[in-house]
């Protein structure tokens, strides 16, 4: 996969999207490229549309006008279910099955596609040890008898299962305490480089954008406003990312007043 | 009697009882979950069709039993006498709860949850059986829980159709005022449905998501729910097995329909064509105690051959007549018009009426020296009455006696089931009822008739309606009707009654005796 690093994995062409209910379009004529092997962050408030550009990317919407292309191939071209089962999924909550064990959620993908119950059970087990889980203690749990950190963990690992190409993540780390957030971060990271995954990621947390994106896109009201990598992200000047990075000065400040 | 000397006495025909209650509650929740769930799931993914049909289902058990029994008896197929019909019927109360709560448990899965579901891959079947499905079962088993606890009700009203069950003791207790046999219908029923509830509740946590976590650590609740529900099953199944072992049998030979309204008089004149007729060799099927207008309906159905009735009834309540007094002309237009709109043909008198009888307690008519109805009118105003449904609507009823006699009571009369006028009446609950004049309790309560001095009432002969038809195919009904003309004697008729009503003996013993004493 290291070799076609350079070539596009989705592609948006002068994409918009908007619902009957809602006078103003969510997405308003996006062009945006990511490529093999990066992670991109998407960054902006709720409701800025971020969310909305990554389920176009799997299809739980079809854009209005434009065109969504992932491996070259445009989503309304794709299978759903074949295009959803190369892309891995993570939300907030982690939105794991409750009634599955730890095992059964990470082994879904899998067994969805048919695997041998052995492969199934190796995978759950090296992906399990791969996010910090002891499988041993961890696989027959079920998710109501975990944290939200290992929870978050379970989710990821689930993602990971059929090794997919591409991982969309919405913010997965949102409801976790700092430590624990630091934490996976600090992990996803190791992983994402590792496994050389593809990924877009969602926050609206800049110090993650920061640690974690390869670029950084800024979006705001439906628009992709500043595309950057995170060096070039702090010394911009367009309005939005200023107001950001001043948000974090004043945390610094703050910070730094506590401990005088 | 005590109630353990009467389960002493009783068990074999309450197991039966019990046995046909189970099988009608288990086939019908069955049935109910076969259809209602699919529905349900159907009604999760249709949002346009999902308001009308719940409302549908809605409506539908909101008809009263006994109602939605006399629609579905002229049915074909569905409908009838007996136990197809109750199952029709309990189905229909069924489907409402089970039907809401697949739709309710669906709609209820966690969003995240179901997008999730979506995104991973997961075809709309897949995520139906094993995601929303599996999340929604414990609710879906609370809307079965309820149907089930319901149907174990409605199933006691099922007895009114000829379907058995427990209900054939509690009618039967209320109308011969006997707390042994209502308990003995009512302890079981109550019994069967928190047994239900019981089991029916473990499941469901058992499949609750916390239930999955209880199990893994060993829980025993569920081994006990699921062996209730298999002993339920299989009690079921053996009674179902048991009933049709014994239709098949006598579905060969040349066979009647005898049927009785459900009061102990039209039992025992109907049990006397019974077994008048069996003494000829024909085969009598018996399906008494049909409640309301049932009789009528399955008559005309063709579902019964044959039932007793009084002129006075037939004249006003079916046909539809103002009330008048003339005995033979009565008679005579009944006869003419039932064998013209029914091709139904009504026998010669049986020898008796049954009147509506003006009861009122002994003592008092002795204080206040009532003999007649005019008597009592200017008490009235501190009285208070109840009448059975039937009195209080018919067209020789309350509405028509009052005015003719210029009746008014201290309060609007209760309304009540007619064999709980008599214990209201003995009670002192009210102080004046319209009872049956041919009613065995009347000298054991110290009740006195108050004579009908206005002449109000109609003529009530008894007689037998017969459909043409049946006495056509079997030539041995018409022979045992005429036979049967003028031989019964209001004494007669209220002794009978009374060796029933108060001595507590089997009408078939009754019927046993009189017919011998008769020399028929």
């Amino acid at each position: 996969m290291n070799d076609s690093n350079n070539s596009a994995l989705v592609e948006f062409r002068d994409v918009s999207y908007s619902v009957p209910a809602l006078p103003a379009p969510i997405l308003s004529d996006l062009d945006l490229t990511v490529q093999r092997g990066e992670t991109l962050v998407l960054l902006g408030e709720s409701g800025c549309g971020k969310t909305t550009t990554l389920k176009l990317i799997n299809r739980l919407y079809l854009s209005s006008s434009g065109q969504v292309l992932v491996e070259g191939k445009s989503t309304t071209d794709w299978d759903p279910i074949a295009l959803r089962r190369r892309t891995g999924y993570v939300i907030q909550d982690a939105g794991l099955f409750p009634h599955f064990t730890v095992a059964d959620n990470v082994g879904l993908v899998p067994s969805l596609d048919g695997w041998e119950e052995a492969k199934i059970n190796d995978r759950v087990r090296e992906l399990l040890n791969l996010v910090g889980l002891d499988p041993v203690k961890y696989a027959e749990r079920y998710p109501r008898e975990l944290s939200g950190g290992q929870r978050q963990r379970v989710g990821v690992a689930r993602a990971l299962a059929a090794e997919p190409p591409l991982l969309l993540l919405d913010e997965p780390f949102g409801a976790l305490d700092p430590l624990t957030r630091a934490s996976l971060q600090r992990q996803f990271v190791d992983l994402t480089k590792r496994l050389g995954k593809t990924a877009i990621f969602v926050t609206h947390d800049l110090r993650e954008a920061l640690r974690l994106g390869s670029r950084i896109g800024l979006m705001h009201a439906g628009r992709l406003v500043l595309l950057e990598t995170p060096e070039n992200f702090l010394k911009s000047d367009e309005e939005h990312a200023r107001a950001y990075l001043e948000t974090l000065k004043l945390q610094v400040d703050d910070e730094a007043g506590g401990s005088k | 009697m005590s109630f353990w000397n009467f389960l002493q006495q009783n068990w074999v025909e309450m197991l039966t009882l019990v046995r046909q209650h189970l099988s009608l509650v288990l086939i019908s929740t069955a049935i109910a979950v076969v259809i209602g769930i699919p529905t349900g799931i159907l009604l999760s993914r249709n949002k346009a069709l999902r308001n009308p049909v719940l409302g549908i289902a809605n409506v539908m058990q909101t008809i009263p039993s006994l109602a939605l029994f006399g629609f579905l008896i002229p049915l074909p197929f569905i409908g009838g006498i007996g136990a197809t019909t109750a199952i029709v019927a309990l189905v229909v109360y069924a489907l409402l709860p089970i039907i809401r709560n697949t739709v309710t448990g669906i709609l209820g899965v966690d969003h995240n949850v179901r997008e999730a579901a979506v995104a991973m891959g997961m075809t709309d079947g897949q995520i139906l059986r094993q995601v929303e499905l599996p999340l929604a079962l414990s609710v879906i088993l609370t809307g079965v829980r309820v149907a089930m606890v319901i149907s174990v009700g409605v199933t006691t009203i099922a007895a009114a159709v000829g379907a058995g069950g427990l209900g054939v003791y509690i009618f039967r207790g209320l109308r011969q005022y006997d707390n042994n046999l209502l308990l003995a219908g009512a302890v079981p029923a109550a019994l069967m449905a928190l047994a239900a509830d019981f089991s029916l509740g473990l499941l469901e946590k058992r499949f609750s998501v916390e239930g999955k976590v209880e199990k893994r650590r060993g829980g025993l609740g569920s081994k006990v729910a699921i062996a209730v529900l298999v002993l339920l099953v299989l009690l079921g199944a053996y009674g179902t097995w048991r009933a049709r072992a014994r239709g098949t049998a006598s579905a060969t030979a040349q066979r009647v329909v005898v049927a009785s309204k459900d009061f102990t008089e039209s039992i025992l004149l109907a049990e006397i064509v019974a077994q008048s007729l069996e003494s000829r060799g024909v085969v009598v099927e018996r399906q008494y105690e049909l409640g309301g207008n049932l009789p009528q309906d399955a008559l005309v159905a063709g579902r019964i051959d044959l039932y007793p009735e009084y002129t006075g009834t037939a004249y006003t309540a079916i046909l539809r007549h103002p009330p008048i007094t003339d005995p033979r002309a009565v008679y005579d237009q009944v006869k003419r018009e039932y064998a013209e709109k029914f091709n139904v043909e009504v026998s010669a008198p049986l020898g008796f009426e049954n009147t509506f009888a003006i009861l009122v307690r002994g003592a008092d008519a002795r204080k206040l020296r009532l003999k007649t109805i005019s008597d009592a009118v200017p008490h009235a105003r501190s009285w208070r009455a109840g009448f059975g449904q039937d009195f209080m609507t018919r067209a020789d009823g309350y509405p028509g006696f009052s005015r003719a006699y210029g009746l008014k009571f201290a309060d609007q009369p209760r309304e009540m089931d007619l064999s709980l006028t008599y214990i209201a009446l003995a009670s002192n609950k009210v102080d004046l009822i319209a009872g049956n004049s041919t009613e065995g309790r009347i000298a054991a309560l110290d009740f006195v008739q108050l004579e009908d001095d206005r002449r109000y009432f109609p003529p009530y002969e008894a007689v037998y309606l017969v459909r043409q038809d049946s006495l056509n195919r079997v030539p041995a009904l018409r022979e045992v009707l005429s036979k049967l003309a003028n031989a019964i004697t209001t004494d007669e008729m209220r002794k009978l009654n009374y060796e029933v009503d108060a001595n507590k003996k089997a009408p078939v013993e009754v019927v046993r005796e009189w017919i011998k004493q008769k020399g028929f």
